[in-house]
């Protein structure tokens, strides 16, 4: 491909040294609490704000950095989860085997209705998501495997590498934070690599980059794929960590909640979604007890998101402190 | 009676009813969508939560204040489409200079909300709707029972989407929505006040919503999740007729209801899924729509 070329012009402009000192610190530092929490709140609380935070991330990496917004990421978040907890359940795989194969789904799904959803592009493109995306809630619902109303329930945590038992939580919590913490440092590189550089010029402007050569179709397929391997990631290890695949992850409502996450946090940052997921998971634990306000006061943060704050919380910090977080 | 593929001519024929009246709320609310699209370029995602709302006008009426269907029929679209301008003026109006994803995000939100509260309130158990007493009762053709008011949704709804058809291709007012689609800017030079035109776009879009959830009323119990399954099939109906041509909404709306009806009778499994599928072999052959005009 001729693309190589064209690529290191635009490479030097963020590819400088490395990653900044300040998102250096940033992630240390984030490592570093991340390590004591488990310690202060419940644990499973705490990956369960990581894994959304990994699945916000990989919805950004689409959305903030490729330009595409897809309602439908439920389907490789829940998709993933049914598989990953079939394969520890029924075919008694270890932990990190049932994450990869649903990761491994998570990705064949994302090429299936990736290579049809880009046909179409800005609010299509939107419509196109959810409708594959319900497609997929449908199988969940009828298909043999998947349970029904009832998903996989009581899947077995089973040992690391056949090794280390995970029935414990601070175990498992140190599992989930390596694949989540991993995760989204891969999806740093994509965003700073040079791939990462030919996104955002097809986002700014799709038909410059297209007159400069780049075979855009490719690259936008190839972002919706990553996209959906990081959310499948994301949906495997929380079914790992509540043992439990469930229509709900797969619903239209989850592919909501992650698009709110990424506003909420502010997209196209780095750090954004990883607020953003935080957030929100905090705010559902602790209004869980009022039911249906739940879902009006997350139509209201849109509303208001969208109205007032279109930068997100991230996104204001970063406009302070006159630094990309 | 004659046997088509071993399907007894009353299930076909009840089925095929079936898809139509699906059909016809598909047409009708994709409607409303092409409507607003056309003139404000946003794809309003509270579409399914107004077709609630229009339900749920006509139970209140009935229950609160005694009035009847035919009145809630014309009275719950106008509320809704209040609710439509009130919305359009505080919220979609300060959307229009930023990109066309930012008004699906907002109406996301606004679906959220209206949802979440009938659901607050209501429950997710349905409330029953009478039908009324004259369209009660049906008549028996023979070959199957035709209920009085589900053909009288399907003679409403084809009066409403033709009338809207007629409207926007064939008169005055008309003229000028296609004209303000086209070029806003040099048609409110020509003095007409687009963005009044806009809004009352927006309010009528969302009214039919409203009729389409009050002639649902009766046939589906009012409920507040109602709309929300049903507004991303039409979503997929939308994708496949292209929403550049008002009569190519109304005539796909129709034909997949129908092309559903008839999958119930000769693949249940398929019929959920259906649509979509046809979706993805649209996307594959004229990813444009049907009827589109590129996009």
């Amino acid at each position: 491909m001729a693309m190589a070329d064209n690529t290191s012009d635009l490479a030097p402009i963020s590819q400088s040294v490395g990653m900044p000192m300040l998102h250096k610190v940033i992630f240390v530092a984030l490592l570093a609490v991340l390590t004591v929490l488990p310690f202060l709140v419940y644990p499973v609380f705490a990956m369960k704000v990581m894994c959304f935070a990994l699945f916000a991330a990989a919805f950004n990496l689409l959305l903030g950095f490729g330009g595409l917004l897809s309602f439908g990421h439920a389907a490789y978040f829940g998709g993933a989860s049914y598989v990953a907890a079939h394969a520890a359940k029924v075919w008694g795989f270890t932990p990190e085997l049932a994450v990869l194969t649903g990761t491994a789904a998570a990705a064949v799904l994302g090429l299936l209705i990736g290579a049809l959803a880009i046909r179409r592009q800005g609010i299509y493109f939107a419509m196109v998501t959810l409708a594959f995306a319900q497609m997929v809630y449908f199988f969940a619902l009828q298909a043999e495997f998947t349970g029904g109303e009832d998903g996989i329930q009581s899947v077995p945590r089973g040992d690391l590498f056949g090794l280390i038992s995970l029935q414990d939580n601070i175990a498992l919590y140190f599992f989930v934070l390596a694949v989540t913490f991993g995760g989204i440092l891969f999806l740093y590189r994509i965003v700073h690599s040079p791939f990462g550089q030919v996104l955002k010029a097809i986002r700014e402007n799709e038909p410059r980059a297209v007159s400069l050569g780049y075979q855009v179709n490719r690259y936008k397929l190839l972002v919706f794929v990553l996209s959906a391997t990081f959310a499948g990631l994301a949906g495997a290890t929380k079914s790992q960590v509540f043992q439990l695949a469930s229509l709900t992850d797969v619903h239209w409502s989850m592919s909501g909640e992650v698009v709110l996450m990424t506003l909420l946090g502010g997209m196209g940052t780095i750090f954004g979604p990883l607020v953003g997921a935080a957030v929100i998971v905090t705010m559902q634990n602790y209004l869980a007890t009022l039911g249906a306000w739940v879902t009006i006061i997350q139509g209201v943060i849109f509303v208001l998101g969208v109205l007032l704050f279109r930068e997100g919380i991230v996104g204001v910090l970063a406009r302070w402190l006159k630094r990309p977080l | 009676m004659f046997e088509l593929l071993g399907i007894p001519p009353q299930v076909l024929m009840g089925q095929l009813l079936l898809g139509l009246i699906n059909g016809s709320f598909y047409a009708v609310l994709s409607l409303g969508l092409a409507v607003i699209f056309g003139l404000l370029n946003i794809i309003n995602f509270s579409h399914g939560a107004q077709y609630m709302l229009g339900g749920f006008v006509a139970w209140m009426l009935l229950t609160y204040f005694g009035i009847g269907y035919w009145w809630a029929l014309i009275l719950a679209p106008l509320v809704v489409g209040a609710t439509g301008l009130v919305l359009e003026r505080l919220a979609l109006s300060k959307l229009y200079h930023l990109d066309h994803l930012y008004g699906l995000l907002l109406t996301f939100g606004v679906a959220l909300i209206i949802q979440g509260l009938f659901r607050n309130y209501y429950g997710i158990s349905g409330q029953p709707y009478q039908i009324p007493e004259i369209l009660s009762g049906g008549q028996n053709l023979g070959f199957m029972f035709l209920p009085n008011y589900r053909a009288w949704v399907v003679v409403a709804s084809v009066i409403v989407c033709f009338g809207t058809w007629f409207m926007i291709e064939k008169t005055r007012l008309g003229a000028y929505l296609r004209a303000a689609t086209e070029n806003p800017v040099l048609v409110g030079a020509f003095g007409i006040n687009v963005p009044r035109m806009i809004m009352l776009t927006y309010a009528f879009g969302v009214g039919l919503a409203g009729f389409a959830g009050v002639l649902a009323a009766p046939i589906y119990s009012v409920n507040p999740n109602m709309g929300a399954d049903l507004i991303i099939v039409v979503f997929a109906v939308v994708v496949i007729g292209g929403m550049g041509s008002i009569m190519g909404a109304i005539l796909t709306g129709y034909g997949l209801g129908v092309i559903e009806g008839l999958t119930r009778v000769f693949y249940p499994e398929g019929s959920a899924v259906v649509i979509f599928v046809i979706m993805a072999i649209v996307l594959m052959i004229k990813p444009e729509g049907l009827f589109g005009r590129g996009a």
